[in-house]
């Protein structure tokens, strides 16, 4: 018995969640109509996922003859991406439902996803991250096109599955040339061979491949093409969560290939990530200025915030990699609460989206205006919000690598950004309008509810901030 | 306590007043901060009693304010004789002036700001004497400037107010850049700004030279001078004065609080306060007193021919401001201390009194539609002759009797001979003659005031007339207390102030010497005395000489009898050339005349104040306004904006429409860029590799 216990455990949250996804799926094909009871165990099990590793999880463990590793890094990122898919489940209800999108699938693919980010975080081979990849990615397409009815939709889930196959062909290129420069497929043979000195161009340009089809993921410039189109297009707690859980799980992947197999060639990567982080910022704050779609907003703000994550990553310390968790997770509950805001702004004919609909939202609904007011700010980096902090420990490892000017251009662009974020925030209270949005669901308000208060008050509650940050170092630390 | 009482009760009273909620209703406010400075005014006579009297000043600490490097100032409370008499006055004057507002501003809209803004005056006025380092003067000066500003344009929605307070603004702004820079030097000489520090070391640096705009000036001299230039700001004296007469523009209670009784007096006191500066600083000295003497005759000129019955009296003030000036410049603190206590007295109720005239008239100011009104009006009458003969020194040498005003301003004309006639300052025989025959200006427009107001026909509007009334009993009643003080305040006061007890009196707070009058008699007159008496075989076991000369002395203060009289004479001069114009000739005669003459070219001279305002407009304002001009549209807008915020936003715009074309939605375009990219990542990865 305590065999099987212990060749379990290590892979324990993954296998909760692929048994249970199977078991909902034909669930699902009996009782189509229980679509209310598949999401909520879905809910459930998500956040029994995200604990799972935190209060079960044996650090230094492997599966499967060390494809999958468990470390305080895994952890922490399984934790957090549970936490924000769930999220996304819990804002997609009232959106699907007033689509009449409400079908048990969704939960499903939702699941098969985190599944792929799990087995993305804690992988240890080349090959198990290609398959973690695949598995999120294959049901992402699906769920972009989830409203296959609308044309918008299904364009947006077929350049997204195009794109995303040119892109899983680039890694799967540099897979094979860094497996074929190394003979490893494991990461620590791999960081062997590469910290031994002597490394051949072929492993460089593999390397350099596997990050431009990572780069995809995370949408980096100029990998981005993407991103503005599937975030307009898809349904929008499907663009909620396309911000949130994936970016993160590929960032932690990416943080994880560079600091574990590639340390080795440090100097080589470093420039890739500033090149991606340079360009993504550009793009980010520059494409948004003339942006009208409130999502296609997001989505170049979430090109940019990329681009500040990269600057953390691009350090290469423990203090980096600390930094682009801070600030990826600040970033994910800011942007949990944005689209839980945006998902409320609902008139009596559907949904709108555009900058223009929120006018004048300070004497209609001045609640949401204060969140939605709040979190922009935060995103902005305005203190003493959350997301001011979130930058600091962003950019100061940068600095102290000693690429001051990277944050130089990092500052310039946050400046820049903030112009379209304050747009938003003038328009809400200083134009006008009479446009009332319906009663929100419980959920949406709640939710923007807690991410706003997050931002506003963690900071002054040492005993919350103060055990999270130790924790998020020790996940830092245990990469290295 | 009995000082934090004082100085803190019209804080609480601004806060409450200030916070107060609309549906409270205007009373609650007024009863608070009129019951607060009543109780502030009354404390601070026991304060004068206690620290004039009983000789128990004090110094109270309350908070380290700023502690940053060499800078180390506190908030506290420097009860001397000087702050206490200040107190006095502040807290007398603020008080009545509260209770006045009562029945003046009866109609008002917003009473609580009023009552809130004449709290704050208050507060920071005290603030401003109870200082014992100069950063918490320069707190409290700023403080009155602010006050000032906010009570000039009370009534905002007038045009001509906003363009007052402004103007009051800016030109206290030129006098706080030299006061500011002067405690800036006081810092780089002392290392200190507490007042005990400073003035304990001024002899022992008189010496020393600073570098200041290339020239070497000695260290003294220029504090002196800087802080000279802020007290000419604060108190209107030439040059810097010509915000005094247009803050008329705020209700009378203001003029009559802060343009007359109190702020104004805020640069006499600074130049009292520093004294011992000054009397290192002979040069800077002399400079005072030839400007307070060229300000007292200046504005007495200008007060001549105004119609406006309040700039009569703001003119009036920067005059007086200029006896209390050349006073202090001549050495004689104690006079210039003296004037400014009596002058609060009977300047307050001579606005005051021209308040209720206003007020009995529906806002009629010019003087020209006045006339005749002293039925209508009996108290008010009786009130401004008291202070019409209180202002105009009226009394009589020899006996020692007379009203407040007699005595300060014979003081101070006296001490200016006296300086004068032993040869020391050529700036105090200026003086001298300046207080003279600003004495007799003084007389002649008080009287014509008198004359043109009360006497003669009404030259208005009939129905005015008929419904010109008395004014109520709060408003008459500051003007009761008030007259009670300019007849009294300066017989009871001289000989603390400048008699017998001064040295008792100010216990170091000002230079007095130990001896009658010593201060004020030159030496040679001294020396004579004391050979007339020796002569005279009475050898005196005290300083007093005695004799024939000695009993002269005595009664006449050691000066010439001519001396003595000039004031009463050219007073008396003056009151008589007013009665043969305005009584015997009548007052309409000489209005139809500069109708129909236009005036003259003198008239018109001192009618437009000396065309200062115009000299002022044509270089200061209109360059400022120029260069202004070309700042703006060309380095602003061109250069900074265009280059910067402008071009920038500009720029991105343009940046953000070309990824904007990029996005084209087609598939092809994003998967060439994105090969593209690769191709370029790799190129300079291998670029750098191999480079």
């Amino acid at each position: 018995m305590a065999n099987v216990i212990n060749f379990i455990l290590p892979f324990l949250p993954e296998l909760l969640l692929a048994f249970f996804a199977s078991q909902l799926l034909v669930f699902g094909v009996v009782k189509k109509e229980r679509t209310d009871l598949v999401r909520w165990i879905a809910i459930g099990l998500l956040v029994v996922f995200a604990l799972a590793g935190l209060f079960v999880g044996v650090p230094g463990t492997t599966a499967f003859n060390g494809a999958l590793i468990n470390d305080d890094f895994s952890y922490i990122a399984k934790a957090i991406i549970g936490l924000a898919a769930a999220a996304a489940l819990l804002f997609s209800e009232s959106y699907l439902k007033s689509e009449r999108l409400d079908q048990y699938e969704f939960s499903v693919l939702v699941l098969y996803a985190v599944l792929g980010m799990s087995i993305m975080v804690s992988s240890n081979s080349l090959l198990s991250l290609y398959i973690g990849i695949e598995m999120q990615s294959l049901a992402l397409y699906v769920l972009a096109a989830f409203n296959r009815d609308s044309l918008r939709a299904s364009e947006a889930g077929l350049k997204y599955f195009v794109l995303g196959a040119l892109s899983s062909g680039l890694l799967l290129y540099g897979i094979s040339m860094v497996y074929g420069f190394t003979g490893s497929l494991t990461f620590d043979t791999i960081g062997a061979v590469v910290s031994s000195g002597d490394v051949s161009p072929g492993v460089i340009a593999g390397m350099v491949f596997m990050l431009c089809g990572l780069g995809f993921k995370i949408s980096a410039a100029p990998f981005h093409m993407w991103t503005p189109d599937v975030y307009e297009g898809s349904p929008t707690p499907v663009t909620g969560f396309f911000a949130s859980a994936p970016k993160f799980a590929a960032m932690a992947l990416i943080a994880r290939v560079l600091m574990d197999p590639f340390m080795g060639i440090q100097d080589s990567w470093q420039q890739v990530i500033i090149v991606l982080s340079v360009a993504s910022m550009i793009v980010g704050v520059f494409g948004a200025l003339m942006q009208t779609n409130i999502k296609r907003l997001m989505a170049y703000s979430s090109i940019a915030n990329m681009g500040y994550a990269l600057v953390a990553l691009s350090a290469g310390t423990v203090a980096g990699v600390n930094g682009m968790l801070i600030f990826m997770s600040i970033y994910l509950i800011t942007s949990i609460g944005l689209f839980a805001c945006i998902l409320q702004m609902r008139i009596r004919d559907g949904m709108v989206e555009q900058i223009s609909d929120v006018a004048g939202l300070s004497t209609t609904q001045p609640r949401l205006a204060l969140m939605f007011t709040v979190l922009l700010f935060s995103l902005m980096g305005m203190p003493p919000l959350l997301g001011f902090f979130g930058k600091i420990s962003a950019f100061y490892p940068a600095i102290d690598a000693g690429l001051t000017w990277l944050v130089v251009v990092a500052l310039i662009a946050s400046v820049v950004g903030a112009f379209y974020y304050l747009r938003i925030i003038k328009t809400i209270w200083f134009e006008e309008q009479d446009r009332q949005f319906v009663k929100p669901a419980t959920a949406l308000s709640v939710l923007s509810g807690v991410s706003t208060l997050i931002l506003v008050a963690v900071l002054f509650l040492p005993f919350i901030s103060a055990p999270v940050k130790t924790a998020f170092g020790a996940a830092a630390a245990s990469l290295f | 306590m009995l000082y934090l009482l004082i100085v803190f009760a019209p804080l609480a009273g601004f806060i409450f007043a200030g916070l107060a909620n609309k549906r409270m209703g205007d009373t609650p406010p007024m009863v608070v901060t009129t019951g607060l400075l009543f109780l502030s005014a009354t404390l601070s006579w026991v304060a004068l009693i206690k620290v004039g009297f009983g000789h128990e000043p004090s110094d109270l600490t309350l908070l380290r304010w700023m502690d940053v490097g060499g800078v180390q100032a506190n908030w506290a409370l420097k009860i001397d004789t000087l702050t206490a008499v200040m107190l006095v006055v502040i807290n007398t004057v603020s008080a009545l002036v509260h209770l006045y507002s009562w029945g003046y501003m009866d109609e008002d809209k917003s009473k609580p700001r009023f009552f809130a803004y004449l709290s704050l005056f208050t507060f920071a006025m005290l603030m401003l004497v109870t200082s014992d380092n100069f950063v918490q003067m320069f707190f409290g000066w700023e403080g009155v400037g602010l006050a000032s500003y906010l009570l000039i344009g009370y009534y905002f929605k007038k045009p001509s107010a906003n363009a007052a307070a402004i103007k009051a603004f800016v030109t206290n702004r030129v006098g706080d850049v030299g006061l500011a820079l002067g405690v800036m030097t006081i810092f780089l000489i002392f290392g200190s700004v507490e007042f005990d520090t400073v003035f304990a070391a001024v002899e022992a640096n008189q010496d020393k030279v600073v570098n200041f705009l290339g020239m070497q000036i000695g260290a003294i001299e220029l504090i002196a001078f800087l802080l000279f230039i802020g007290a000419m700001g604060k108190s209107a004296q030439f040059v810097l004065h010509v915000w005094l007469p247009d803050a008329m523009e705020g209700p009378t209670p203001v003029s009559a609080l802060i343009h007359a009784a109190t702020m104004v007096t805020a640069g006499v006191f600074l130049v009292c306060r520093c004294y011992p500066i000054y009397e290192m600083a002979p040069v800077t000295s002399g400079f005072i007193t030839a400007m307070g003497a060229f300000t007292a005759f200046f504005a007495a000129t200008v007060g001549l021919v105004q119609n406006d019955i309040k700039r009569v009296i703001a003119y009036s003030t920067c005059s007086q401001l200029g006896y209390m000036f050349f006073a202090a410049g001549v050495g004689a603190y104690n006079a210039a201390m003296f004037h400014l206590f009596t002058h609060a007295f009977f300047k307050a109720l001579l606005f005051l009194c021209a308040g209720s005239v206003i007020h009995a008239l529906h806002h009629e100011q010019d003087m020209r539609k006045m006339g005749g009104i002293r039925k209508k009006v009996p108290f008010t009458y009786g009130a401004m002759i008291l202070g019409t003969l209180a202002i105009t020194g009226v009394g009589i040498p020899i006996l020692g009797f007379g009203f407040a005003g007699f005595f300060s301003k014979d003081a101070i004309i006296e001490a200016a001979y006296a300086v004068g006639a032993a040869g020391d300052s050529s700036a105090a025989v200026f003086a001298f003659w300046m207080g003279i025959i600003a004495a007799l200006f003084t007389s002649f427009y008080s009287w014509r005031l008198i004359f043109m107001t009360f006497h003669g026909n009404y030259r208005g509007d009939q129905h005015t007339f008929d419904h010109a009334h008395e004014s109520p009993k709060n408003m008459l009643v500051p003007l009761g207390v008030l007259s009670f003080g300019a007849v009294f305040a300066g017989a009871f006061f001289y000989k603390h102030f400048m008699g017998d007890n001064a040295y008792g009196f100010w216990n170091y707070s000002l230079p007095v010497e130990d001896t009658h009058h010593a201060q004020v008699i030159p030496d040679n007159l001294y020396a004579a005395a004391e050979t007339v008496a020796s002569d005279a075989g009475h050898h005196g076991d005290d300083h007093a000489p005695s004799g024939l000369f000695g009993f002269l002395f005595a009664k006449f203060h050691g000066y010439p009898v001519w001396v003595l009289f000039a004031p009463l004479l050219v007073s008396a001069m003056g009151f008589v050339t007013a009665w043969v114009m305005y009584i015997r000739q009548g007052a309409e005669k000489h209005i139809a005349a500069v109708d129909e003459s236009g005036g003259g070219v003198m008239y018109n001279f001192l009618l437009n104040k000396w065309y200062v305002d115009e000299i002022y407009d044509a270089t200061i304002v209109r360059g400022a306004r120029a260069l202004g001009d070309v700042f703006w549209k060309v380095g602003d807008q061109k250069i900074i904006d265009g280059l910067g915020p402008n071009g920038f936003a500009a720029m991105a715009m343009g940046v953000s429409k070309r990824f904007s074309k990029l996005q084209s939605g087609k598939l092809f375009h994003y998967a060439f860029i994105m090969l593209t990219g690769i191709a370029l990542i790799l190129g300079f990865v291998f670029s750098k590799l191999g480079g």
